[in-house]
């Protein structure tokens, strides 16, 4: 095992690791503001990498594909905030659930109709398709360097904009109290189709992102979906700061994991005993993590409003 | 409303109808639907384990799946040895496999008991979402787990060639195997309803109402809620074994997110606590895949849309529209 | 003079700057109903939920019985023998009046794991239940939901249920509190006679049931005890005329 190829793993772990975040991200935001678990996050990073795949397929460029897909993502997300999620804020958990398992039933036959159950192929723009080299002389695909980047830049900019404008200020507030946004005189009906939008936005670039690292498939975001609901379980429900710590932790330990397990476990046991054991033990790695964190904090890293 | 459909009467008229339309449709020489309705029978069963834990415990397990699927594998691994007549462990004692159902069946409501003691007693450190969060990611890890767990197939699965073997019955016939079915799903319903009258009942029933109260009476509401959870994966996990003999073949997908949210819907199709409520819900949800699913391959667009319009407007459930309000002593 | 059944000392809790309890010292004694005062936010309530153990004691002592139980939870402060009564009222809602009270009774055998026998038929559980609402007064209500009772009929269930845990102390936390002129009047008969069975760790807002039933008067003020005695002592005590009954006179 070289060092390079262990440097390699880690920034694979990073990129995971800042993917669950924009998910767990929009997640925990529309979680702490309206009170909603949204079981259908999973399907608006569906919607992103199918859009994204789709446009660029036809215009012949990434880019434009990129912001099709945020655009239709948040479009989307607010669609259905309007007509099915805000009849949901005032319901008990379960009818939350319920109601979003049928949008992600809905979702994924309706994205079938619409593009069939291939799987669609998307391509990094041309400058971000070969490797770069990184300082050490290691060579890194380009694509995934800009994914880090670009995952670690939206992560300050939610920073800024929950610290820095009044939209954050809204969020804050309304996380705190959800009585005193009224009486501040925001339209609350307005905000949570933002903020639910905002959400479905990250989970759309998110997924147009990784679109060009796997194939764009029906039930994409469904893993993707309850790794982020492992995240905000570690991270503390309610928290962006909680999220992009434990979304970097999940990312790494899953990846060095699955990486690290099967050649440690062959010092001790025969190869291809250890590839299978370790693969599976590899496999229930973060969510051991994730219930080291319970025994010891249930309310996880960063509780909010702490 | 009319006053004389009583839940208890209605009760009484389900169980008759799920008995009378398979013995009809064996008579007409149908076994295909006799067999639709073991899968709709097994699917209450999994559904009423299910609806211990949340309809009387108030406890949103979206992780039942998981007991589903130990109590598959827990027949279907020991079925495999039998079949290979090679013996699942030698030391420090012999374990062979067996076709028993009666054996299969202990050994897996034991297994998914112990299952949910493991995930209950983490899950129930906290309540409300987090819950929902922790009881699916749970059952993603055992499902993770048998997809890469090679020694049992793997993602493949399992196959059971040869349906286990109980006393008396031949199991091979579908009717026998429906009324095998149909006779656990009676028993299990007859002994839920006698626990909801009784102590424990009570206490599960009180803390999902008022956990403060029942904590303030000096009652451990961890533990009536983990003892819940515990009965409640037992209930799936033997549903689970079942599944497992009437496919004749386990495989991982019994464990996935989507049938764990499946039998959510049986009760809420059905009504939420109520005693026949994953009864009708698994009856309706097996009848709404089989007359939609031969007409469009989209099925589960509608099955959603049926749901959404559930959750949405009609939030009793059938039981809830044809029985009215429950009414409690 | 008797051993005190409870005993508080130097009892302290703070929520981050705000002390609510602070170091306060307070027994209860055989046979006595002990009444807590004092204005809106002195921390009442919280002394309460730290001796039932709701809320965890930043410093200080319990003892109950001689024993200290500062280290026990709730459940097994309840399961000793301290029973509370809730100022908003802690029902379960979806059972009846009996059904809450049976359920009281059945949480003092502490008993959870009963699978087979009905409830409906328990005939222990039963009697013991009419017989706690016939001494508040209940009995002809006892088949009504809680949901369908009025106010004061839960103020009086709650403490039916406090009964049924035949109790070593009672921890109530304003009994009175909208029960109307007739049935404060009721409850404090009834309140007088049940110091008898178990004493009486008592809130109440209504000045009139606190002179007329309490042995001893402690008034808090900003979590601090500021004075302590009879109904006599405390309605001429200067700082509590000022502090607080001046205050409730204005």
């Amino acid at each position: 095992m070289t060092v390079a190829l262990f440097l390699e793993q880690i920034l694979n772990g990073l990129q995971l690791g800042v993917m669950l975040f924009l998910m767990a991200a929009g997640l925990t935001l529309i979680f702490g503001v309206m009170g909603l678990i949204n079981l259908a996050h999973g399907s608006l990073f569906m919607v992103g990498g199918f859009v994204c795949a789709a446009v660029a397929a036809w215009t012949g460029s990434f880019w434009i594909g990129l912001v099709a897909s945020l655009a239709a993502a948040a479009a989307l997300g607010a669609l259905v905030e309007i007509i099915v999620i805000r009849r949901l804020y005032d319901r008990d958990h379960l009818d939350q659930v319920l109601a979003t398992f049928a949008l992600v039933l809905m979702f994924s036959e309706g994205v079938r109709f619409v593009f069939g159950s291939f799987p669609l192929y998307l391509d990094p723009p041309a400058f971000l398709s070969g490797p770069v080299t990184l300082p050490g002389g290691m060579l890194y695909p380009a694509y995934r360097l800009a994914i880090i980047i670009a995952g670690l830049a939206v992560a300050a900019g939610l920073g800024l904009l929950i610290s820095r404008t009044r939209l954050g200020m809204q969020i804050r507030a309304g996380e705190a109290d959800r009585e005193m946004i009224a009486a501040l005189g925001v339209d609350i009906r307005f905000l949570y189709t933002v903020v639910f939008a905002l959400g479905a936005a990250l989970a759309g670039f998110a997924g147009a992102l990784i679109g060009a690292i796997q194939s764009v498939q029906i039930g994409m975001g469904e893993p993707v979906l309850i790794l982020a609901f492992v995240v905000i379980v570690i991270g503390g429900i309610g928290s962006i700061r909680g999220a992009l710590v434990a979304a970097l932790i999940v990312g790494l330990v899953d990846t060095l994991g699955r990486f690290l397990l099967p050649t440690l476990l062959a010092n001790v046991m025969e190869a291809s005993a250890a590839r299978g054991v370790g693969s599976a033990i590899a496999s229930m790695l973060i969510y051991l993590l994730m219930a080291v964190v319970l025994v010891f904090k249930p309310k996880g890293l960063f509780p909010a409003n702490a | 409303m009319p006053e004389f459909v009583t839940e208890h009467r209605l009760n009484i008229l389900l169980a008759l109808i799920l008995l009378g339309g398979p013995l009809v449709a064996h008579f007409a020489d149908e076994p295909f639907l006799v067999t639709l309705a073991t899968r709709a029978t097994i699917l209450a069963l999994a559904g009423v384990g299910l609806n211990i834990a949340l309809g009387l415990g108030g406890l949103v397990s979206f992780g039942h799946a998981a007991f589903f699927g130990v109590g598959g594998y827990a027949v279907g691994i020991l079925a495999s040895h039998h079949q290979t007549y090679e013996p699942l462990m030698t030391s420090p004692f012999v374990i062979n496999g067996t076709n028993q159902m009666l054996v299969l069946w202990l050994v897996a409501v034991l297994v998914s008991g112990l299952a949910a003691l493991v995930i209950g007693a983490l899950s129930l450190r906290t309540s409300g979402v987090y819950f929902i969060m922790i009881t699916l990611a749970f059952a993603q890890m055992i499902y993770y787990f048998a997809i890469s767990w090679p020694a049992y197939g793997g993602e493949d699965g399992l196959s059971i060639y040869v349906r286990n073997a109980f006393p008396g019955l031949n199991t091979l016939r579908p009717l026998d195997f429906f009324l095998l079915c149909y006779a656990v799903l009676i028993v299990v319903l007859l002994a839920q309803w006698k626990m909801t009258g009784a102590r424990f009942g009570m206490a599960l029933q009180a803390v999902r109402q008022n956990e403060g109260r029942v904590a303030a009476l000096g009652l451990s509401p961890y533990r009536i809620k983990l003892a819940a959870f515990v009965i409640s994966g037992m209930v799936t996990g033997l549903a689970g074994a079942l599944y497992a003999d009437l496919n004749r073949f386990v495989s991982p997908t019994m464990m996935s997110w989507h049938l764990s949210g499946e039998i959510m819907v049986f009760i809420i199709l059905g009504g939420v606590a109520r005693l026949f409520g994953p009864v009708v819900g698994a009856c309706l949800f097996v009848l709404f895949e089989h007359a939609f699913g031969s007409v469009t391959e989209h099925w589960q667009f509608f099955l959603g849309a049926a749901l959404l319009a559930v959750v949405l407007f009609a939030r009793g459930g059938f039981i809830g529209l044809v029985a009215g309000r429950v009414r409690h002593d | 003079m008797t051993e005190p059944v409870l005993e508080l000392s130097g009892l302290s809790k703070s929520f981050g700057a705000l002390k609510v309890t602070d170091a306060v010292d307070l027994d209860l004694r055989p046979g006595e109903i002990h009444a807590l005062i004092g204005p809106n936010g002195a921390g009442k309530s919280s002394l309460i939920k730290l001796v039932a153990g709701e809320l965890a004691a930043d410093a200080g002592s319990i003892r109950f019985d001689g024993r200290e139980i500062s280290d026990l939870d709730q459940i097994e402060r309840a399961r000793l023998g301290l029973t509370r009564t809730f100022q908003v009222s802690s029902l379960i809602p979806e059972f009846s009046a009996r059904g809450n009270v049976m359920f009281a009774a059945q949480a003092r055998r502490k008993s959870i794991f009963g699978f087979f026998r009905q409830v409906s038929r328990d005939r222990e559980l039963i009697d013991e239940a009419m017989e706690a609402l016939d001494r508040v007064g209940l009995s002809g209500r006892a088949a009504v939901r809680v949901s369908e009772l009025s106010h004061g009929e839960k103020r009086l269930l709650e403490i039916a249920m406090a009964l049924a845990m035949r109790p070593r102390i009672f921890l109530m936390d304003e009994p009175m509190a909208g029960l109307g002129q007739e049935g404060s009047a009721k409850l404090i008969g009834f309140l007088d006679k049940l110091r008898t069975q178990a004493p009486i760790l008592l809130i109440e807002h209504d000045m009139d049931a606190v002179f007329q039933l309490a042995d001893r008067i402690s008034v808090l003020v900003s979590g601090k005890i500021i004075a302590r005695g009879t109904a006599d002592e405390i309605r001429n005590h200067p700082e509590v005329r000022t502090a607080y009954l001046g205050e409730d006179a204005a």
